[in-house]
């Protein structure tokens, strides 16, 4: 288990007067039992994340009348997030007096999932509802497994249920609190004593946990996630040096500590496979660096998997900056493997951002230390993530030929470029949405939209959407940007949102868009193009883009263009 | 560990959940004395009094603790 603040230095943490200037979130906490302490936990969480946020804790199991009455503070104080803590000591209560103990647990969902309609109709916000803590009453024994009648069958039940209404709506969230009472174990993780003194079932040891997981899904909703996994080699990926031990005598599979490195270049490929880039750093010779992954039969992971492979006898640091520099992505969303410690500490001097975990000395604890950490938090996943891999290494391939030509604009010419436009659709509502999660750098008013928000916008006649898609001869980049505009008045068209993968930067996609925001716009028959830069921390690369398209200035943050007098930017484009 | 030595621990422990830096305990000190003393704090006084000396309260002792004399009674008899 890695180690986090404690409930004193998060309760220490909660009193610090939020970080000015950033955006700040709510969080509205409502449950069944006690959530002084956890508010209070969540709350020096965020802070210890950097995350600016103020939490209402609601009275104690007022879940019913907060949902149910439309002028509730729940609804009044309009929060980005509600958490709902239902426990599961509540829960066998009402089992034991409950009649029909079969269908105990579709009545239990039902109620929950009317919690999550009433809250979703009046408001728009994400729901994280816990999971329950699975433990048997211990009355049938272990033949509760088997009897649709024992406490432990139908918990389960409500989890698998809970599981299968939150993946089909887009703002519920859950947080599973089951997974933590399994790492700790029933004995640490509940504190009776706690419960009937305080109707509090949590000890305060696990709580850190409970506002960790729910800190780290709220850190995904908001964009903040791990994109990038680098990882060095020796020692790492496998037994031994390369250098010294040559190929028959690293450990990797069968020989020696070998399954262990195997289970972790499993986990890694798993990680590639739901989207994570990979990318090996390593000190050695690039030839002798790569010779596992071409020759040994043993070896889980092939240089097909890696995105960026860099392996010389510079520092790490640099060459971390390097690889950072070829992906465009930000260093807060990669996370560094290596099992020297020298080379962690080298590098976390140098970029403090970069996420470096402290591996085992022991290759056997490699894979659960890492699994412990909840690393690689997700808000969504869709098709497109399993594609990512390709997209990188064709992305390597244009930096290579563009070296070849002699101007830039041969270059773009040279690549055969494809754009595919159209309105929002059913089917690309999740990648339409994580883009707006996880787009940082280009994006003009990071406006975060749930699945839900997305078809919302798609059923609001006030809006008009468009995806696009970028091909070219290497390869497709799949959708890379989206525009929302809406309607002031009849004459003026806002750009309410309009955001671009980081990818396709500089191949003309921007002049490619912006002349179809005002082909939009005159077909609609309005007069003016409206667009707003809200600043952040990280869309700077964006703050002139307005400008440089010919708008002109309205405020400092409100840019115009007269539909009639603007001129098509030339790009090489072409539309299918 | 003698009595004294615990009630310097404790007094540590005191200071560190309730921010006061210049807490002074003494035996017939009750959560009345102690402006920050109220039922969310006394749990995790509780429980860092037990992760300190490595024992555990009773249900009854948690709830029915009158002042830091019987706290430093329960600890004693916890350690011996």
């Amino acid at each position: 288990m890695n180690s986090i603040p404690t409930f004193l230095e998060l309760k220490k943490l909660s009193r610090e007067k939020a970080t000015a200037g950033s955006n700040t979130y709510t969080t509205f906490i409502m449950g069944d039992c006690a959530t002084q302490h956890l508010a209070t936990a969540i709350k020096g969480y965020a802070a210890y994340d950097a995350i600016s946020m103020t939490v209402f804790d609601a009275d104690y199991d007022m879940v019913d009348a907060l949902t149910i009455d439309s002028n509730s503070i729940l609804y009044t104080c309009n929060p980005d997030f509600v958490l709902v803590y239902l426990c599961t000591e509540k829960l066998l209560e009402k089992f034991q007096n409950s009649k029909d103990k079969e269908s105990f647990a579709e009545t239990e969902y039902e109620r929950i999932a009317s919690y999550w309609s009433s809250i979703s109709d009046h408001i728009h916000t994400s729901i994280l509802q816990f999971s329950f803590v699975e433990y048997s009453d211990g009355v049938f024994g272990n033949y509760a497994f088997k009897t649709t009648e024992s406490f432990l069958f139908q918990v389960r039940k409500l989890n698998y249920l809970l599981s299968v209404g939150a993946s089909s709506r887009g703002n519920v969230y859950i947080v599973d609190l089951n997974q933590i009472a399994l790492q700790f174990g029933m004995g640490d993780f509940l504190d009776t004593r706690l419960y009937y003194s305080a109707k509090m079932p949590v000890s305060l040891k696990c709580l850190p946990y409970l506002a960790k997981n729910t800190i780290d899904v709220i850190s995904a909703i908001i964009g903040k996630t791990k994109k990038c996994l680098i990882t060095d080699l020796d020692n790492t990926l496998w037994g031994g040096v390369i250098g010294d031990d040559g190929i028959q005598g690293i450990q990797i599979g069968d020989l020696g500590s070998g399954h262990a490195f195997e289970d972790l270049q499993r986990w890694i490929l798993s990680l590639k496979e739901r989207g994570i880039i990979l990318c090996v750093c390593s000190k050695n010779d690039e030839e002798v660096a790569k010779e596992p992954f071409i020759k040994h039969p043993e070896m889980v992971l092939s240089l097909e998997d890696i995105s960026v492979f860099v392996a010389n006898w510079e520092d790490k640091a640099t060459n971390i900056r390097k690889i950072q520099q070829t992906l465009n992505i930000g260093m807060d969303s990669i996370v560094f493997l290596d099992d020297n410690p020298f080379e962690r500490n080298l590098v976390r001097s140098m970029i403090p951002e970069v996420t470096i975990p402290e591996l085992p000395e022991d290759p056997a604890m490699y894979v659960n230390f890492l699994r412990s950490l909840n690393l690689f938090e997700t808000a969504s996943y869709s098709e497109a993530d399993k594609e990512r891999t390709k997209q990188y290494q064709a992305e390597m391939s244009r930096v290579s030929a563009q070296q070849k030509f002699e101007s830039y604009d041969d270059y773009l010419q040279d690549l055969c470029m494809t754009a595919e436009v159209h309105e929002f659709d059913e089917f690309h509502v999740p990648r339409i949405a994580q883009l707006t999660q996880r787009s940082n750098q280009f994006n003009l008013r990071t406006v975060r939209c749930s699945e839900e928000d997305i078809r919302r916008l798609i059923e609001d006649p006030g809006f008009i959407t468009r995806y696009f898609m970028l091909e070219d001869k290497y390869g497709s980049h799949g959708l890379i940007s989206i525009v929302i505009l809406k309607e002031e008045n009849k004459d003026d068209l806002f750009i309410y949102n309009w955001l671009m993968s980081c990818r396709v930067l500089k191949r003309g996609m921007e002049a490619f868009v912006i002349n179809t925001i005002v082909d939009l716009a005159r077909s609609g028959g309005y007069k003016r193009v409206i667009g707003e830069y809200i600043k952040t921390p990280k869309n700077n690369m964006v703050a002139n883009i307005y400008e440089e398209f010919g708008f002109g200035k309205i405020d400092d943050t409100h840019f115009e263009l007269v539909v009639d007098d603007y001129l098509p930017k030339g790009n090489f484009i072409k539309t299918e | 560990m003698s009595r004294q030595d615990i009630t310097v621990k404790l007094q540590e422990i005191f200071r560190e959940v309730f921010y006061d830096d210049n807490l002074e305990i003494s035996e017939d000190m009750t959560a009345a004395a102690v402006e920050e003393w109220d039922s969310l704090n006394h749990l995790t006084l509780i429980a860092t009094i037990e992760d300190e000396f490595s024992m555990k309260f009773t249900l009854d002792q948690v709830m029915g603790m009158k002042n830091v004399g019987e706290m430093i009674n329960v600890i004693e008899k916890a350690l011996q």
